[in-house]
């Protein structure tokens, strides 16, 4: 199982939880698995064509999964997931730099 | 004969403090963006060019010269705020002007060009929670004032009258004079709601009939950089709801579509709030134009786009 994190907005629509433990391989399979246990986070963090939303930035552990195989990263049971709103600019400018600062 | 080229009028022709040359930026008005709507003008205030490069440098003066005015900020205390970018940008800016020390709260997830503006003017940062976004920020603020209350000052942006006030005073004023006091509608989104409250309470005492609406995000979970969506976020202490004749809900992706729409149809480089403004002014005016009205619609250009250029949503895909 893989650790899912959410973000404090949409905690209201994960049953009130702060990280959500769920089986997936892959990121999508992940996501997938959130959505259909919480149906309200969908329209959230996808959009009508079934694409993460624009503004969505998804991180496994520290990397954006954009710089890795995007939503066909693979997961690890260990592993967490991060989803961060793109408020104050979610994404780094330098693409060799792109770890979520600490 | 070669007839001598007119030279453009430059009315910035004399010397000036840095801080002086904040405000009095120019109201444009947006040809194209309003092209389809019969009757309606919609015009934008220019607030990219205030010296910190947003409107928070209007604020974020008054909120200093309020505190030297009041002997709260001196030379041996730390100005202390949380801020989403903007704001701390514009105390970092001013405080390096006036020589006082600066120390500012934000979000993790903020962009490397804006902890390294913060930086360069010489502002100390403390990160907080990125999952916990602006309002994450104003928790780890108040604890670190809370502990040693005797070496900062404190002007908290969200409750400080001195946000609003300054756009009573100068912003609102600014509009009526450029618009020669023909302002039917002003339209802003609510961030600290500083400009909101203090634009529109000054227009209702000085233009009858102008109607003031605001604007927010549809959701808490949202993309907009520096707006609240008030129903879940921590409401601040200077919001006041009932100025509002009317509220507009907005999306990120729209407020996406219209910064890259502003940039290649009326030359305007803006940031994402200012996106979210004129979707939001764009609205009023369909309303309008549906019923055969006419308007003056106004709002705000909060900020440029040099702040957001490496973020995904120029491509035109999204």
């Amino acid at each position: 199982m893989a650790k899912i994190l959410i973000p404090t907005p949409l905690r209201p629509f994960a049953g009130g939880q702060d990280s959500v433990d769920l089986p997936g391989a892959t990121i999508r399979e992940l996501l997938e698995a959130l959505t259909a246990q919480y149906g309200d986070l969908r329209k959230h963090l996808y959009n009508d064509e079934g694409k993460l939303r624009s503004f969505v930035n998804v991180y496994l552990n520290e990397e954006d999964i954009r710089f890795l195989n995007k939503e066909a990263t693979e997961v690890k049971d260990s592993d967490t997931i991060s989803i961060v709103p793109s408020i104050a600019g979610g994404r780094s400018w330098q693409p060799w730099k792109h770890r979520l600062c600490r | 004969m070669a007839v001598p080229v007119a030279v453009p009028n430059f009315w910035r022709t004399h010397t000036t403090h840095l801080l002086s040359a904040i405000g009095n930026t120019p109201l444009i008005r947006l040809e194209r963006i309003a092209a389809d709507l019969p009757g309606i003008e919609i015009y934008g205030k220019a607030e990219f060019m205030n010296p910190g490069g947003s409107v928070k440098d209007r604020p974020a003066l008054n909120m200093i010269l309020e505190g030297e005015r009041t002997g709260r900020l001196t030379k041996d205390r730390i100005l202390l705020d949380s801020t989403s970018g903007n704001t701390g940008i514009a105390y970092a800016m001013i405080c390096a002007a006036k020589g006082y020390k600066v120390k500012l709260c934000l979000p993790k997830n903020a962009s490397q060009e804006r902890k390294r503006m913060l930086t360069a003017y010489g502002a100390e940062i403390v990160f907080t929670n990125p999952a916990e976004g602006s309002d994450g920020a104003i928790r780890r603020c108040r604890e670190i004032y809370e502990s040693n209350p005797d070496i900062y000052f404190y002007p908290d942006q969200y409750s400080n009258p001195a946000n609003w006030k300054s756009h009573y005073e100068t912003t609102a004023p600014e509009l009526i004079r450029q618009s020669e006091g023909r302002i039917t509608h002003f339209v802003a989104a609510l961030g600290t709601s500083g400009t909101f409250v203090g634009t529109s309470r000054r227009l209702k005492r000085e233009i009858a009939g102008v109607r003031c609406i605001s604007a927010q995000p549809s959701a808490g979970f949202h993309g907009l950089e520096g707006l609240k969506h008030m129903p879940t976020a921590i409401v601040p202490a200077i919001y006041d709801q009932a100025i509002a004749d009317d509220n507009l809900w907005l999306e990120t992706e729209d407020a996406y579509r219209m910064v890259r729409r502003l940039a290649r149809e009326e030359g305007l480089l803006v940031g994402i709030s200012a996106g979210g403004n004129i979707v939001a002014a764009r609205r009023v005016g369909q309303d309008l134009a549906r019923r055969g009205e006419r308007g003056v619609i106004v709002t705000v250009l909060c900020d440029g786009a040099s702040k957001y250029l490496s973020e995904p949503f120029w491509d035109d895909s999204l």
